[in-house]
């Protein structure tokens, strides 16, 4: 009977079930442990002393709070629209979990002859299939601003779909070039293509002294960071602005919009907007690592082989959290027009000029001089485009009393 | 019956659902909302097939693009009350009848012509199975797109270039200092600091 039911479903669908069962229960204890690590990190940041009453370390709290919101009362405010208030907080929290689905955690194990990978599909289009997920999460936080009928969560879904059109294009972009170094849009051939160490890169060859230099690093792994750190800035900035936190909270603004778009939820229904947030941050954390810093490279010691890399892999992970956390408690919010003109006058044509760069270094058939050569010119220009605006620089004149005036009035 | 028959199964009555649904609510932002659910379930349709970078490409571009831009002008104008039911045009109801049947024709036709195509009737099908060799078909798209069919292909992009130019220039608001610069009026006085 139960063979019979096997064989009707299929052996990989069944394998592919039990991965996304394990994934989400790891995910949701590693939501819990992630917003106990940011509520830690951000007092140890701000001199005090954050939760630390209930079990070891204070790791008690995110549960407290947990069994606290579901036990709440769940009401609708009356101009509310029904259904879509409810499918709001589905709609913030699967997407992210979704995104899980490409993201290699590991190696591979064998079982019986089976070679079993640490990640839940390795699809050909893995990197579009994130972005997908990425553009569908807008639809929670805008239903969520529709739906309460109410004029502040409005005023946070209208802003946040501005918001996530705009760096959704910048975060797209920045992943191209990775797409053109490798070949390929799947998540599994990425982390393979960054095996190894800078010495086997070949670019150089033929070129003596630039070859002696890539000797001295040759124990340095060869991730993507290292060529690719413009795309990686840009992924970092607008992977901060998908996630809608500060400094990009504008959605959320508690300052002037109460909390935005879930100012009028409660309860479990809060919780899944809290969840998906956070699942969202490990995700971009996740991916960052996976197309910059190698995936689950690293060095492998001892009798546990297939352990290693999910250690490695968790640190580098839990690195990225730290940085969001960090973000989050040194920058102040940005002004909606500020924000606007960061995504498009600067990210979205940076990384268009460094997509340029990518394809022409990687072009075959051009004397490799003249790719360099060019390559460089490009690199320049990014980096000009980028920071022309600091005022060390004296590219653009400092604003005057005139040109503040034309500051657009118009304020979300 | 196997897995994907059932797959297919609940792709189309979603889709279908989803479709009835948008022609008789009379939220518009409902009306968006089953649209949207429209074309999850038809980049279901498209995994089906095989097709992963259309499926991922209907995702991004339409449910997450060109919808969340509807529901934000439906949001921003404020225009989420029950639709009026006065037709501003007169007999729009015969011409749409008559537009109506010949899409209905056209799909039919399609239909039956896919059809042929599936069972191996045209050249299609085998351009097709050719498109799709190896893993995936990303690169033999973009082999069609950049080689192909390249002059139309950068012809659209400059339609669109120009048709964004072109909305930017009208939608452009001048300043009231830039409008009074250009007018010749002299910049108000610096207030004493």
């Amino acid at each position: 009977m139960i063979g019979n039911v096997i064989d009707w479903i299929g052996a990989p669908v069944i394998i592919a079930a039990v991965k996304v069962v394990i994934v989400f229960l790891v995910l949701l204890v590693v939501t819990m442990l992630v917003i106990w690590f940011e509520r830690r990190v951000l007092a140890f940041m701000q001199s005090r002393h954050g939760p630390n009453r209930h079990g070891p370390f204070g790791l008690g709290q995110t549960l407290a709070d947990g069994i606290k919101l579901f036990f709440k009362e769940d009401f609708r405010p009356k101009n509310a629209d029904r259904w879509a208030y409810a499918i709001a907080p589905v709609a913030a929290m699967v997407p992210s979990f979704l995104a899980f689905a490409v993201i290699p955690i590991g190696d591979h194990i064998t079982i019986g002859d089976r070679r079993v990978d640490f990640l839940v599909s390795d699809l050909n289009i893995g990197l579009l299939y994130f972005l997908a997920m990425g553009s569908i999460g807008v639809y929670g936080v805008v239903l969520a601003g529709w739906a309460s009928g109410s004029k502040y969560p409005l005023l946070g879904g209208v802003r946040s779909t501005a918001q996530l059109i705009s760096y959704e294009i910048a975060l797209g972009l920045s992943l191209v070039p990775i797409v053109l170094v490798t070949g390929s849009l799947s998540t599994k051939t990425i982390v393979a293509a960054q095996a190894g160490t800078i010495g086997d890169v070949t670019v150089f060859d033929g070129i003596p002294l630039l070859q002696q230099v890539q000797g001295l690093f040759s124990f340095v792994p060869n991730w993507y960071i290292w060529s690719q750190w413009p795309a990686f800035l840009i992924f970092l900035i607008a992977g901060i602005a998908e996630t809608n936190r500060a400094p990009f909270d504008l959605p959320e603004a508690e300052t002037e919009l109460v909390a935005g778009f879930h100012t009028e939820y409660s309860g479990i229904r809060f919780a899944m907007f809290f969840l998906g947030e956070y699942i969202h941050v490990v995700a971009i954390s996740a991916m960052a690592v996976t197309l910059f810093f190698g995936g689950w490279h690293g060095p492998v010691f001892g009798v546990v082989e297939w352990l290693w890399p999910l250690v490695w892999f968790t640190l580098k992970v839990l690195f990225f959290v730290y940085l969001f956390v960090w973000v989050r408690a040194t920058l102040p919010r940005f002004r909606y027009d500020r924000l606007m003109w960061l995504g498009w006058k600067r990210l979205i044509p940076g990384a268009l000029i460094w997509i340029l760069a990518t394809a022409i270094v990687n072009t075959q058939g051009i004397h490799r001089n003249i790719r360099l050569g060019v390559f460089g010119l490009l690199f320049l220009a990014v980096v000009v485009w980028m920071w022309r605006g600091d005022p060390r620089l004296g590219l653009i004149k400092p604003v005057t009393r005139s040109r503040v005036r034309e500051v657009p009035s118009g304020n979300l | 019956m196997n897995l994907e028959v059932v797959i297919f199964g609940v792709m189309f009555v979603v889709a279908l659902g989803c479709s009835l649904a948008m022609l008789f609510a009379p939220n518009a932002v409902h009306v968006a909302l089953f649209l949207v659910g429209a074309q999850m379930a038809l980049a279901l349709a498209f995994l089906l097939q095989g097709a992963f970078f259309v499926a991922a490409i209907q995702i991004i571009v339409y449910a997450g693009a060109i919808m969340v831009l509807f529901l934000f002008v439906i949001m921003l104008l404020g225009i989420d009350l029950r639709e009026s039911l006065i037709e501003p045009l007169t007999g729009q109801r015969g011409v749409a009848l008559g537009l109506g049947a010949v899409l209905a024709v056209g799909l039919v036709f399609v239909g039956v012509q896919g059809a042929d195509l599936a069972a191996g009737g045209g050249d299609g099908a085998a351009a097709l199975t050719e498109l799709n060799q190896g893993p995936g078909n990303v690169k033999a798209l973009a082999r069609a797109l950049f080689s192909r069919y390249l002059l139309p292909f950068e012809v659209t992009s400059i339609l669109l270039v120009v048709a964004m130019v072109g909305v930017m220039v009208l939608a452009r608001r001048i300043s009231a200092v830039e409008n009074d610069r250009r007018a010749g009026v002299p910049a108000a006085e610096e207030e004493a600091a």
